[in-house]
């Protein structure tokens, strides 16, 4: 295996060049560190190499994909059937949700209207594939199969059927990277659905709680409670379902209450995620308008 | 000649390509934390046979990759990993002699600092970290080193025994 002759063959490394060179490198990834912590100077060479990691992440990719492939173009004629007719039935319960939907969003506009408030407009979404998560446990961040090329930019909502799931950090030119809701360094504001309490929702490193630290021990919130984006953060539109209060615990003594959420989003187990693009007319391009529903009506 | 070096080189970087994309593959949330740092063992063992081809160079570039694809500061991964090789290829050949029990302590130490890198600087960027969850790729790469070293012991008679 490792025999002591292979040393005549290979002559140790003279120890100062080793060292040197060292040296030399290790000065140059603490130089990148801090640069890369305070300044976004190194995005373009992120960028640049991060395209050359892509082909990395196909491959990587493949199998499930290849997988999945399979497994949809070998499905027998009956499992289609019962799956088509599952469809239908879905499709149904959302169109029927949708007219509901659509009355309540006329009478929105009208009523804004006649507050002379400006109304909502609707976003642009589209379906962006998850091709892989990090493999750090303390950072939640996902790459997605959308990139620059596609109108992706930094900071954009990233959403699924069931709520929000987390943020664009990094818009490459074919794909991107995203942090989700759950990463300890993302906090998001929210707002209590029932009474339109503010509050920051922190992520806490698990991907089934978010914290909500903010809250005094006298704030109206209860379990059950629905958190929505509240859009006063810029990155997120407003309206939005992201978590679900589960346990609110009032100590006397602290000045705040703690508080933690369910995110309505099942964050380790989503395979697609939606791109949002906040105030741009809803073009209704294949999937775009479909999902669109699925996520805002949530009652 | 130099038809017969890339020859040599293609099982090396053939082998780095392959960790790299091990330690991308997404896994279950329950066994993702004792995902062996393959990249690592990966470079640990060329570093040690051929130190003067492969070591802190080459550590620092797969570094750099590693950080763009796990989306962490620029610099982490390339520093922790040039560290950790520069030991190896400084101690290649008391290495090369150890027994295989001894080569696995060596190499749980060696891991054990490159965690201690990373845990730090993610401290020193102000990073939330827990100290405690950076033992699980140590300890599977440990195990893995004694089946890892024979398998690219193999790959490596192999070429020179074809080229």
């Amino acid at each position: 295996m490792v025999s002591a002759s292979s040393n005549n063959q290979h002559r140790a490394p003279s120890g100062p060049a080793l060292g040197l060179r060292f040296l030399l490198l290790a000065c140059l990834s603490i130089l990148l560190l801090v640069i890369d912590q305070r300044q976004n100077y190194l995005d373009i060479a992120r960028k640049a190499i991060g395209a050359f990691v892509y082909p990395l992440h196909v491959v990587v990719d493949a199998p499930i994909s290849t997988w999945l492939w399979i497994t949809e173009s070998t499905a027998t004629r009956n499992e289609l059937q019962l799956e088509n007719s599952r469809l239908r039935a879905e499709r149904l319960l959302t169109n029927a949700r949708l007219q509901k939907y659509a009355a309540l969003e006329a009478e929105n506009t009208r009523l804004r209207a006649m507050l002379e408030a400006t109304p909502r407009s609707s976003d642009r979404i589209r379906v962006s594939e998850i091709m892989s998560v990090s493999a750090n446990p303390f950072r939640h961040v996902v790459v997605v199969d959308k990139g620059t090329r596609d109108g992706v930019f930094d900071g954009q909502a990233m959403v699924d059927a069931n709520g929000v799931v987390g943020q664009v950090i990094e818009a490459g030119l074919l794909s991107s990277q995203g942090i989700l809701i759950s990463d300890p360094d993302h906090a998001l504001p929210v707002e209590v659905n029932r009474n339109g309490l503010r509050t920051i929702a922190v992520g806490s490193g698990e991907f089934a709680r978010l914290d909500l630290p903010f809250l005094a021990n006298n704030a109206d919130i209860q379990e059950g409670d629905l958190l929505v984006t509240s859009g006063l953060g810029g990155a997120f539109p407003a309206g939005y379902p992201v978590a679900v209060v589960d346990a609110v615990k009032r100590i006397p003594q602290e000045p705040f209450a703690s508080v933690s959420a369910i995110p309505s989003a099942a964050l380790n187990q989503i395979r697609e995620v939606m791109l949002i693009w906040p105030g741009i007319a809803a073009e209704t391009d294949e999937t775009a308008s479909a999902s669109e529903d699925a996520g805002d009506v949530d009652e | 000649m130099s038809k017969d070096r890339s020859a040599r080189r293609l099982p090396v970087v053939f082998s780095i390509v392959v960790a790299l994309m091990l330690s991308m593959v997404p896994l279950p949330d329950v066994i993702d934390p004792y995902r062996p740092d393959w990249v690592a063992l990966t470079l640990i063992y060329w570093a040690m046979t051929l130190p003067r081809s492969y070591s802190v160079g080459t550590a620092w570039v797969v570094g750099i990759v590693l950080d763009i694809a796990h989306g962490t500061l620029l610099g982490q991964y390339a520093l922790a990993m040039c560290f950790m090789i520069y030991v190896t290829a400084k101690f290649h050949l008391q290495l090369r002699v150890f027994p295989l029990s001894q080569m696995t302590a060596t190499v749980f130490a060696l891991l054990s600092l490159y965690q201690f890198l990373l845990f730090w600087i993610n401290g020193v960027a102000g990073l939330h970290t827990e100290a405690v969850s950076y033992w699980g790729p140590v300890l599977t790469g440990t195990a893995l080193w004694p089946l890892l070293s024979t398998i690219f012991g193999g790959i490596r008679y192999r070429v020179r025994a074809s080229s």
